[in-house]
């Protein structure tokens, strides 16, 4: 009797619901925020599938909680999309505070979806952040303006992305390397089940096929304002026939794809594939260095540019621990936070700090990172092309998974 | 009057949840749902759903396997206990495989996975010596359009359950007499089996057979780690719809949920069929008369595919643990280059939470499902009789039921009364799936026990209450441990409860493992699929020591 008493006790606990946050913190007020977000628990809804990524956002809470009395939880998403859908179901049933996402790794389409229905914590509060004084708002146009809509504060940069490829010199030789899409496309002909890209709606697969458009759309200023539903099928008509022409000779056919970048870097190693790409430069340097990838795998990019954003955290108007998520925010926007994230041996994600505005000490930090043989130098990376407005990535999305993602 | 609380709570908690969560699934399939705006009821999201593409594809995709997992797993126990069943090899097999039974499927979905991929370890075993295969060859194997491997990945796994049930029925038909009978009779050790015992064996075993089919058409982890991508099989694309950003998905995933409900039906409804077509064969060929008693092919081949099917799960956990510990190791060599226990030191800080999790819900889940289903079996005591055939019908209605049509609307019942991703709510979904399993498990033992026993000790004037703590649960501690070992077990793997219910907040072992799997890095996999596969074996561990160390001076407590 007494163990059903004791269950049915326990069963109780958590059920009460804790009382709402109403309280707006101001982040110009800095000493309050800290003082705010002192205890709080922050639910961090980020992109889970890489363990270099996942260890280094338990580092992150380490040192949140050792330093700012804050708890940092990793809730680790399969895609971004899911966490945006919770913040939209949580007001769709009127949970206005107390919700269960503070903190969400995020950029392009979601963001834009974020801003368009009024999710985000608002007035813009990424520029009042202590730490925003070192972000490289001059050199890097992408940190103002994300896939084509402007920020305004409602997002603050984490992190530089650039598409870059990576092969195995002991398989390929140089010279033999495709400069563009076509090159890759007729790299892969001759090499046929050697090449593919994570399905679409995976974010970085979905970039594959941007960077695609980007290069063989007519005229490229098409890109930077939203889909015209008209003449969706005569712009993309290049795209698609790129992709008939190349998805019988990847991998598997084209029947099956690799599920993220992640799942490349294995088949790389597996020689499965022989060029696989991610969206950060130092991918292959990171996995060198963790025994994933043999010591031979190098870098390259196209001369004609690669796709180049950033990417962000933001914070959910309803969110349980706003002041905890702008102290988490502005930790890892911090100049050491950055420069252990851009250490290949950690993650290697590039920073979105300016060099030249940080002081001696912090500089030292990045001056000391090994960017390993495989990471192309910053002036190695090749030109950068604009991200097109994020209604194309649906689109485009929608329109891949009608014509490839239901099989024959 | 608790104990008659026992049968109130086993039911309110087995059909309350079924029957809301079916609720919160089917009115939103047809529209309703005010919370989203969705207040007038019509087809509209069925309209969209048979817009998806290759929607019937998932469909029958999701059918067909249902029907081949429980065809191929049925026949395979079928044969191999027709043709081993008695024998000393029948009892080291079973040995040999009941361990498997607890294994979480997502384990045996890797250890699968990483056995038959181009780059695994048949292909590493064999190459480039006698494939010639200096690179992995371009073969779609894992995550084939047919879903092979994803019914493969099944099939290892239903047979350990379906042999487990098999081997709980068979006493009741006396088989070493019925044996002998149908031996001097003339008929082969096989067509005996079948003619003779399995008609009397099959009845008992149904409702299990039924959950298999159940659960193979609307499995979900499985089906993301070996299953088709292009397109995924129906409650995959179901699961992927639910977390869509966009809500008025909810509606199309609560259609699909719908279909999916019409899928499993159907696929029961057909096997019914088979059943029927199976006992007219049945008929005609005991009819005719024939002894069949050259079946030494079909003998050995039944337990070639029990071992195969085993060795597979076995030889596949192997690599998983390699690659745990492996540094650099590339396709072809059959060993790592470097072992490195760096894997682990760099998972195990993420690793301790979920770990954590999964103990408390596993280990509170299995407390209540015992303790009420000892209640319930007090109760049917006190009654005199058992429960009727409703009742062990309602019994298997959560395993009955395809998970993802009930969980989308618990989980939404869960979200507005915001309990949803607490820990109490994740114990109640558990308990949900444990308490069947240790009701079943517990029956037999529980009905076995020597009631002279309770007798004695009441002629010695001890109470009800004493004697069922002094007598009765000591006595039966070996069962009880053991039942508690497979709820935890069960508790351990279950996946779909877990992702809706914890809602990405609590994650356990099996959710986390999972969720790395698309990322393909198979030295964390290893690592995740390691602790699934330690936990249970570490609760059938403790449930065998645990009663060897109380009943150490009692010799006739010894097995």
């Amino acid at each position: 009797m007494r163990a059903l008493l004791f269950s049915t006790a326990l069963l109780a606990i958590g059920t009460a619901p804790a009382a709402a946050d109403t309280t707006q913190p101001d982040p110009s007020n800095w000493d309050a925020v800290l003082e705010d977000a002192r205890g709080e628990t922050v639910y961090f809804n980020a992109w889970g599938g890489s363990q270099n990524i996942n260890d280094y956002i338990g580092w992150a809470g380490d040192e949140l909680k050792e330093r700012f009395g804050v708890t940092l939880k990793h809730v680790k998403l399969e895609d971004t999309a899911s966490a945006v859908a919770t913040v939209v179901a949580e007001k769709a049933a009127g949970r206005d505070g107390n919700g269960t996402v503070d903190l969400i790794w995020i950029n392009g389409e979601n963001f834009a979806a974020m801003k368009e229905q009024g999710l985000i914590l608002s007035p813009g509060w990424a520029e009042k952040l202590p730490n925003w004084t070192f972000v490289d708002v001059e050199n890097k146009p992408t940190i103002r303006t994300d896939f084509t809509v402007p920020v305004e504060g409602l997002e603050s940069p984490w992190g530089m992305a650039k598409l870059v490829f990576f092969y195995d010199t002991a398989r390929i030789k140089v010279e033999d390397l495709p400069r563009d899409t076509d090159g890759l496309l007729k790299w892969a002909q001759e090499n046929p089940g050697r090449f593919s890209y994570p399905q679409p709606p995976d974010f970085i697969g979905s970039s594959f096929l941007k960077q695609v458009l980007a290069e063989k759309i007519d005229d490229p200023s098409l890109l930077l304002d939203p889909v015209d539903e008209e003449r969706f099928a005569e712009v993309t008509k290049p795209l698609f026939d790129f992709l008939d022409g190349l998805n019988p000779v990847m991998w598997r056919s084209g029947r099956a794809y690799p599920q993220n970048y992640p799942a490349m870097k294995q088949l790389l190693a597996d020689s499965e594939l022989d060029i696989i790409f991610a969206f950060n430069p130092a991918e292959a340097s990171s996995a060198i260095a963790n025994g994933e990838l043999p010591d031979t795998v190098r870098s390259f990019t196209f001369p004609g540019g690669t796709l180049a954003n950033t990417h962000f955290l933001t914070i959910p108007y309803n969110a349980s621990a706003k002041a905890g998520a702008l102290v988490a925010a502005n930790f890892l926007m911090s100049p050491e936070a950055q420069a252990r994230k851009q250490d290949p041996a950690i993650w290697g994600d590039p920073t979105v700090l300016a060099l030249d505005k940080l002081n001696e000490e912090d500089r030292a930090r990045f001056d000391a990172i090994d960017l390993g043989a495989a990471t192309l130098r910053p002036d190695e990376l090749g030109p950068a092309l604009d991200e097109p407005h994020p209604s194309w990535m649906e689109r485009i999305e929608t329109e891949w998974k009608r014509r490839y993602g239901v099989g024959n | 009057m608790l104990t008659r609380l026992g049968p109130m709570l086993a039911i309110g908690l087995l059909t309350a949840p079924v029957a809301f969560g079916l609720a919160g699934t089917v009115l939103p399939a047809f529209g309703y749902l005010p919370a989203l705006g969705g207040m007038e009821f019509g087809l509209a999201p069925f309209a969209t759903l048979f817009a998806e593409p290759a929607i019937l594809m998932s469909a029958l995709m999701s059918l067909v396997t249902g029907l081949v997992t429980a065809a191929i797993s049925l026949t395979a126990v079928m044969l191999f206990t027709a043709a081993w069943g008695g024998t000393r090899l029948f009892a080291r097999i079973q040995h040999l495989i009941s361990p498997l039974l607890s294994l979480p499927h997502a384990a045996s979905a890797f250890a699968l996975a990483f056995l038959i991929a181009p780059s695994g370890m048949i292909a590493r075993l064999i190459s480039p010596e006698l494939t010639g295969w200096e690179r992995p060859p371009d073969l779609l194997i894992v995550h084939d359009p047919l879903g092979l491997s994803m019914m493969a990945g099944l099939i290892v796994k239903e047979i350990p359950f379906l042999l487990l049930v098999t081997l709980a029925a068979l006493p009741q038909v006396k088989p070493a007499r019925m044996r002998a009978l149908i031996a001097s009779m003339g008929y082969g050790r096989i067509s005996g089996f079948v003619l003779g015992l399995w008609p009397s064996i099959y009845p008992q075993i149904r409702l299990p057979v039924f959950a298999v089919i159940a659960f193979a058409t609307s499995v979900v982890d499985v089906a993301a780690i070996l299953g088709p991508t292009t397109p995924a099989p129906l409650a995959v694309r179901l699961v992927n719809w639910m977390n869509d950003p966009d809500l008025s998905m909810r509606f199309l995933a609560s259609a699909g949920a719908v279909l999916q409900l019409g899928v499993t039906a159907a696929a029961i409804l057909i096997w019914i069929g088979f059943e029927k077509i199976g006992a007219r064969l049945r008929d005609r060929v005991a009819c005719a008369g024939r002894r069949l008693r050259r079946d030494s092919g079909l003998r050995w081949g039944a337990l070639a595919a029990m071992l195969v099917s085993a060795g597979a799960i076995f030889a596949g956990l192997l690599a998983l643990g390699l690659w745990s510990v492996a540094g650099l190791w590339q396709y072809p060599d059959l060993l790592p280059a470097r072992f490195d226990l760096r894997n682990w030191m760099r998972v195990l800080p993420s690793l301790v939470e979920p770990l954590a999790i999964t103990l408390f819900v596993a280990f509170i889940s299995t407390l209540v499902a015992v303790v009420i289903a000892i209640l319930c079996f007090v109760r049917e005591d006190e009654m005199g009789y058992p429960p009727g055939r409703g009742a062990l019908a309602l019994l298997y209605m959560p395993l009955l039921v395809p998970q993802v049509a009930f969980l989308f609307g618990l989980q939404l019942l869960f979200i507005l009364t915001g309990v949803q991703a607490t820990m109490a709510a994740l114990v109640f979904a558990h308990l949900v799936f444990v308490l069947p399993y240790a009701y079943l498990s517990l029956k037999d033992p529980w009905r076995a026990f020597d009631r002279r026993y309770d007798q004695i000790a009441a002629g010695l004037g001890k109470g009800p209450v004493e004697r069922f703590f002094q007598i009765r649960l000591p006595m039966l501690a070996r069962p009880l441990l053991a039942v508690a070992a497979i709820g935890f077990s069960v508790s351990v793997g279950l996946y779909l409860p877990t992702l809706l219910i914890g809602a990405g907040r609590l994650t356990t072992i099996t959710t986390e493992a999972v969720a790395l799997a698309s990322g393909g890095n198979r030295r964390v996999i290893g690592i995740y699929a390691f602790m699934q596969m330690v936990l249970p074996a570490a609760g059938f561990a403790v449930a065998t020591i645990v009663p060897a160390l109380i009943f150490r001076r009692y010799r006739d407590m010894h097995v």
